[in-house]
């Protein structure tokens, strides 16, 4: 399809026969002192050559794993990806990044759909998949909302070992339905202990599998329990894990849905990623989003087409059983490519291989230095308990070129010095023996830095805890330098502290919640002789900047 | 166009045949007609109330799904489970075999507010 801009000529004659005299006329709706007045405040446009190296430039501010091996995992997976996916997706033919409209035109595409849905429900052991959703979580909270409407049930309950995102999207889409979500807590043995929050008010039990830990769940009792309340039982799984695991739907799950990245799609920062759902037969007139069927035509040739549009948006508005009106088509043909490059052979022995390097991974680990946290079997990721703050550790070991996984602090309580690691089919022997090697030298390295604990305002002074977890005392008066370092956390703002005493020595505070930043701040600036109480005008700045500002320097 | 006499009709082309308390329910010659081939009916199971106004299932077609409502207060009392495996009988004969639930009226009075044949001609006109 050729792309035509409009012409002012089009433009013009647009507008006259909708009888308005200029754009500017559509927007009046929208309060005046809410429109943008001239032009966007963007840099002029630039000539190729200098966009690229700009873009290049930005580009190397980022990690990347071209010089940085990847032990981070936490549902988006860094697994070989065959040449062919690349160069089949790039055909032309195939660049659409939804179903196609007018989709019985585009009988290849509608193929690739098919085939898809076949493997997906095929791996996944159900009877039927569809073309897809747009990610791992948004397919979860469509299942819940399913289970809703198949059992007319306004609660679900969901383990804490739940990817924490998939949880969050879960409580949006529940909360903008009226539905209560229960969470059961996971906290000591990182997996679902007690039934007991999963009672006949439940439209269903959601499960992770393996789940967020890496841990593999015990699919029978959530079964059984399942059957007891009449819930359906909801499980988000790992679709490389199917390779190796009894397929979900063959252990009783209902509903089965899951993130398709590791199905060859590379991990890029905001996806775009791939949403699997499957669910037994009977359910489906409630499944959401788009089926494509194969049938024969007028003349008895086999053909492909999108059916049971009925439950569809765009045809049952409001009645409808999603407002997924569409699939991820792209990246659905690339998982669909993937998984036939690879055939049912390929899938497990990734799977196997995974399993391996991580049992590797987790005898090295544990010897250099980390505790496993949780007893019971993984699959390919785990949880390593570090004697100090894991982020603290993260970013060593990202100096030294390894990206060591995702700090547990933000996501759990109590879990600041966890670390979740993932290890997949291509990490070699040499590169986790190098992890390990790294991880020694920073556990063992003196150049800790100092963490701020707490201020004690009538003896000003200020406690610092030392690597090995001793609190210090120091007088307020030894400080020599304070840095206000200000982090843009994606979308919260937060502050972090860094003061140099006299001896050199530094202490810092990572976060303002960690030991409360005002209070320190409050503390310092009535004690430090020459603090300039207009520190923060210095440090305020704006939303998604990052920031670093000394804010008190001893002459 | 089919109106039988001996039933009662809704203006959301439903149709009703009183015995006693209980009233069988389905969907007029007319809407079947203006539906096309139904593809696939969802009735509730046999025990659930329902009230008057209510949705309580759908008539899906190979154009569109249309919901159920429910032309008096009551308790359903039987279900047509042919029309799980043959649902094209809603089509070949609307107002026998495609009949779609029994329902026990709560309020037998419910009934005087509903389109009789003549009247409910004239709404389809």
């Amino acid at each position: 399809m050729p792309y035509i801009p409009h012409t002012d000529a089009d433009r013009k004659a647009m507008l006259e026969t909708i009888g308005v005299d200029s754009i500017e006329d559509l927007f009046v709706e929208i309060p005046e002192d809410l429109r943008l007045k001239g032009e966007l405040d963007v840099p002029k446009g630039m000539d190729e050559h200098k966009l690229f190296s700009t873009l290049h430039d930005l580009a190397g501010k980022n990690v990347d794993l071209a010089t940085t091996t990847c032990f981070l995992g936490a549902g988006i997976y860094d697994r070989f990806i065959p040449a062919t996916v690349g160069a089949l997706i790039s055909r032309g033919e195939f660049l659409t990044a939804y179903t196609p409209y007018q989709p019985e035109v585009s009988q290849g595409y509608l193929q690739t759909i098919y085939e898809f849905q076949t493997m997906v429900a095929e791996l996944y052991g159900a009877d039927l998949a569809n073309a897809s959703m747009y990610c791992g979580a948004t397919a979860l909270a469509e299942a819940a909302l399913m289970a809703c409407s198949i059992k007319r049930r306004s609660v679900v309950v969901v383990s804490e070992a739940v990817h924490p995102h998939y949880r969050e999207t879960l409580e949006t889409y529940c909360w903008a339905m009226d539905v209560e979500v229960r969470v059961i807590p996971t906290a000591e043995t990182g997996r679902v202990e007690s039934l007991e929050a999963l009672t006949d008010e439940a439209a269903c039990l959601i499960l992770q599998q393996p789940n967020f830990f890496g841990l593999i769940a015990d699919m029978k009792a959530a079964r059984k329990a399942c059957d007891e309340t009449g819930s359906l039982l909801v499980v988000s799984a790992d679709p490389t894990a199917c390779g190796l695991l009894p397929a979900p739907g063959e252990e009783g799950a209902d509903i089965i849905t899951g993130e398709g990245q590791p199905l060859g799609i590379p991990m890029g920062f905001g996806g775009p990623l791939l949403g699997l759902f499957a669910c037994r037969k009977e359910f489906v007139r409630q499944i959401p989003g788009r089926i494509v069927g194969r049938t024969t035509d007028g003349q008895g040739r086999p053909g492909y087409t999108m059916t049971l549009r009925t439950r569809e948006q765009d045809i049952r508005r409001e009645k409808a059983t999603s407002n997924i009106c569409t699939n991820e088509a792209l990246m659905a043909l690339a998982a669909t490519i993937y998984m036939s490059a690879v055939g049912k052979n390929g899938i497990r022995s990734i799977a196997e291989s995974t399993v391996q390097n991580t049992q590797y991974a987790i005898k090295q680990l544990t010897a250099a230095g980390g505790r496993l946290r949780f007893g019971g079997k993984v699959f390919g990721e785990f949880v390593l308990d570090l004697p100090r703050s894991a982020e603290g550790v993260r970013d060593a070991l990202l100096k030294k070129g390894i990206l060591a996984g995702l700090p547990l602090g933000k996501h759990y309580k109590g879990m600041e010095n966890s670390l979740l690691v993932a290890v997949t089919e291509i990490r070699s022997k040499a590169e986790i023996d190098r992890f390990a090697e790294a991880l020694r030298s920073v556990l063992e390295s003196e150049e800790e830095d100092l963490l701020i604990v707490g201020v004690s305002l009538d003896q000003a002074r200020i406690k610092v805890r030392q690597a090995d977890g001793h609190v210090d005392a120091r007088a307020v008066e030894t400080i020599a330098k304070v840095i206000v370092s200000k982090h843009n956390w994606s979308v919260k703002d937060q502050f972090g502290l860094d003061i140099t005493f006299s001896n050199g020595s530094q202490a810092l505070l990572p976060e303002e919640d960690s030991a409360g930043f005002e209070a320190v701040m409050k503390a310092l600036s009535k004690q430090l002789p020459g603090w300039d109480d207009n520190w923060f005008d210095q440090v305020a700045y704006p939303p998604f900047e990052d920031n670093s500002t000394v804010v008190f320097e001893k002459d | 166009m089919s109106v039988p006499a001996d039933l009662k009709y809704t203006k959301s082309h439903e149709w009703l045949k009183v015995d006693g308390d209980t009233v069988t329910i389905g969907i007029t010659d007319h809407a079947q007609s203006e539906l096309g081939d139904v593809v696939y009916v969802d009735l509730p199971e046999a025990g659930r109330a329902v009230q008057v106004g209510d949705s309580f299932g759908s008539v899906e077609s190979v154009k569109t799904v249309s919901d159920l409502y429910a032309p008096v207060s009551g308790e359903v009392t039987e279900v047509n489970g042919a029309l799980a495996a043959q649902s094209e009988l809603v089509n070949s004969d609307p107002h026998g075999e495609g009949w779609m639930v029994k329902v026990k009226m709560d309020n037998a009075s419910q009934l005087d507010s509903l389109l009789d044949a003549a009247a409910y001609e004239k709404e389809i006109a």
